[in-house]
């Protein structure tokens, strides 16, 4: 899988949890899921979740805490599906 | 109408660091911590492994509970509340007898978010198996939230109110001033309030899963609760049951009852999870509300606050709390009052902690201290841009304070703040 589409799956995986639907439209690598989408911010373990579950991967804590953007958060599930 | 007084006559608690009054209020002196590391979390992948847990004795149910009722309990939210509630009504001087008359003029109002877990998930099992028939007579009133008041009702003999509240980490606070409302209109005279929380994986599960639990301190367990501490990374979680007598002052005159403290008033809202609130973080305003709201109810003056008892869990929102404070009573710098969090030293009782905090604050004008907050020798740095470093006490200080404010805030965006005064004539 491409970097454009890890990124559409991404979206797709984050797409229900948003609150900001304008920025969703500008998504890119620097877009911050609680600064720019408006996630809650508990709701990001559901993203992590859903994650795991799309790309059949198992994602730590410390890596977890990393995944507050599109960048990061596509450069640990790269990181995991290279593993 | 004009308000009835009410006043404090008994206490009871079950907490990880003290399961009676005078081992908790001795760890609370001393700063003993009753978190430790829980195995069973470890061998079941918890990110955090350790947790505030009340110890009970072998054998010590057999004080509360006769032999038909120890058979297959398995809650030890139930467990808790009953010692504490128990506990607290001995205390207050009241009468525990198996056959007296109803005494319609008492009732009870204690809270859980959760009750009998562990019996429930035996039911499931259970029933999953088809085996309906062997969950026995007590599984519903071991599971139902109101088991907790259903007990006491029954032991006590109580026949006002006896009811159940539930409103997250706001429970304990919440029933305390549910109850002082219902004595203060004159519609009862004694209420025993409080609230418990089970202790164990399926309760403490569902927060390791939001990772919102410390998971550094997994080998340093009494170290893992840094409420106000730059170094705090989550809360850490703990059940137990914190009981109070309230009683109108007239009803505890006539008896010649030992009086606590005088319980002056509240507030409870909510901030509708809107303008920053959600179902997991307050709404600002609302907890400013709430607080202003119980010192104008209470009919005293933010001045007159000598001390806070806050929420604070140890969570990020620590700092935010604290500039509520500062807001709402106007006090900043070293003009604000001393302030401590029991979760410090017991971990998040989660629907017990109110209540729990509630017996902290009236030992504390009782007994004339402020006791010492542990783990936050490193203030977060947004803290002390808004309070002076000597209003957050490491050490328990010999100080009396006259008039202490309690808050809690629980999921759902839910706040309840009560103040406690000492008693005068």
């Amino acid at each position: 899988m491409n970097q454009d589409q890890l990124l559409l799956k991404l979206k797709e995986i984050i797409t229900p949890y948003v609150q900001n639907e304008e920025a969703l439209k500008d998504l890119s690598e620097d877009t911050d899921f609680i600064k720019d989408l408006e996630i809650n911010s508990a709701n990001l373990v559901d993203v992590v979740l859903d994650v795991e579950d799309e790309f059949d991967i198992v994602i730590e804590n410390e890596d977890m805490e990393k995944m507050l953007n599109v960048k990061a958060s596509l450069a640990v599930i790269k990181e995991k599906l290279n593993a | 109408m004009n308000k009835r007084r009410v006043v404090i006559t008994g206490l009871g608690v079950v907490a990880p660091n003290g399961i009676t009054v005078p081992e908790f209020y001795d760890s609370l002196h001393t700063g003993r911590s009753g978190i430790q590391k829980i195995d069973e979390l470890k061998s079941l992948n918890f990110s955090c492994q350790v947790a505030g847990k009340p110890m009970l004795k072998e054998g010590y149910l057999n004080n509360y509970f006769n032999k038909v009722q120890l058979k297959g309990l398995a809650a030890t939210g139930l467990e808790y509340g009953v010692i504490a509630g128990v506990d607290a009504w001995k205390d207050a001087g009241l009468e525990l007898t198996e056959n007296g008359p109803t005494n319609f003029d008492a009732g009870i109002i204690f809270g859980t978010g959760i009750l009998g877990v562990d019996k429930f998930r035996e039911a499931i099992y259970k029933v999953d198996e088809g085996n309906v028939r062997r969950l026995g007579s007590t599984t519903v009133i071991q599971t139902m939230a109101s088991g907790i008041s259903a007990f006491l009702g029954g032991i006590l003999g109580c026949g006002n109110i006896v009811t159940t509240n539930s409103s997250a980490c706001s429970t304990g606070t919440e029933a305390v001033l549910l109850a002082y409302d219902r004595i203060s209109s004159g519609q009862a005279e004694i209420i025993l309030s409080g609230s418990t929380s089970d202790s164990g994986p399926y309760v403490w599960g569902g927060f390791d899963a939001m990772r919102i639990l410390p998971h550094k301190y997994n080998d340093h367990p009494q170290e893992a609760s840094r409420p106000m501490s730059a170094t705090a990374s989550g809360f850490v979680p703990g059940a137990g049951a914190g009981a109070l007598v309230l009683e109108s002052l007239e009803s505890a005159r006539n008896r010649n009852a030992k009086i606590y403290a005088e319980v002056l008033g509240g507030a409870v809202n909510s901030g509708g999870q809107r303008n920053g609130g959600s179902m997991t973080a307050p709404n600002s305003e609302a907890v400013q509300k709430c607080i202003t709201k119980a010192v104008h109810n209470s009919g005293i003056e933010a001045h007159d606050i000598d001390a806070i008892n806050g929420h604070l869990t140890a969570t990020t929102k620590d700092p935010t709390e604290i500039e509520n404070w500062t807001i709402a009573l106007q006090r900043k710098g070293k003009e604000f009052p001393y302030i401590n969090s029991l979760k410090s030293l017991t971990g998040h009782c989660l629907a017990a902690s109110g209540s729990i905090e509630c017996v902290a604050s009236v030992l504390q004008i009782h007994k004339e201290f402020i006791f010492g907050n542990i783990n936050c020798q490193d203030v977060h740095p947004d803290i002390l841009s808004v309070i002076d470093d000597s209003c957050i006490p490491n050490q328990t200080i010999k100080i009396a304070p006259k008039t202490v404010i309690k808050a809690s805030f629980g999921f759902g965006d839910v706040n309840a703040c009560v103040i406690f005064k000492k008693f005068y004539d």
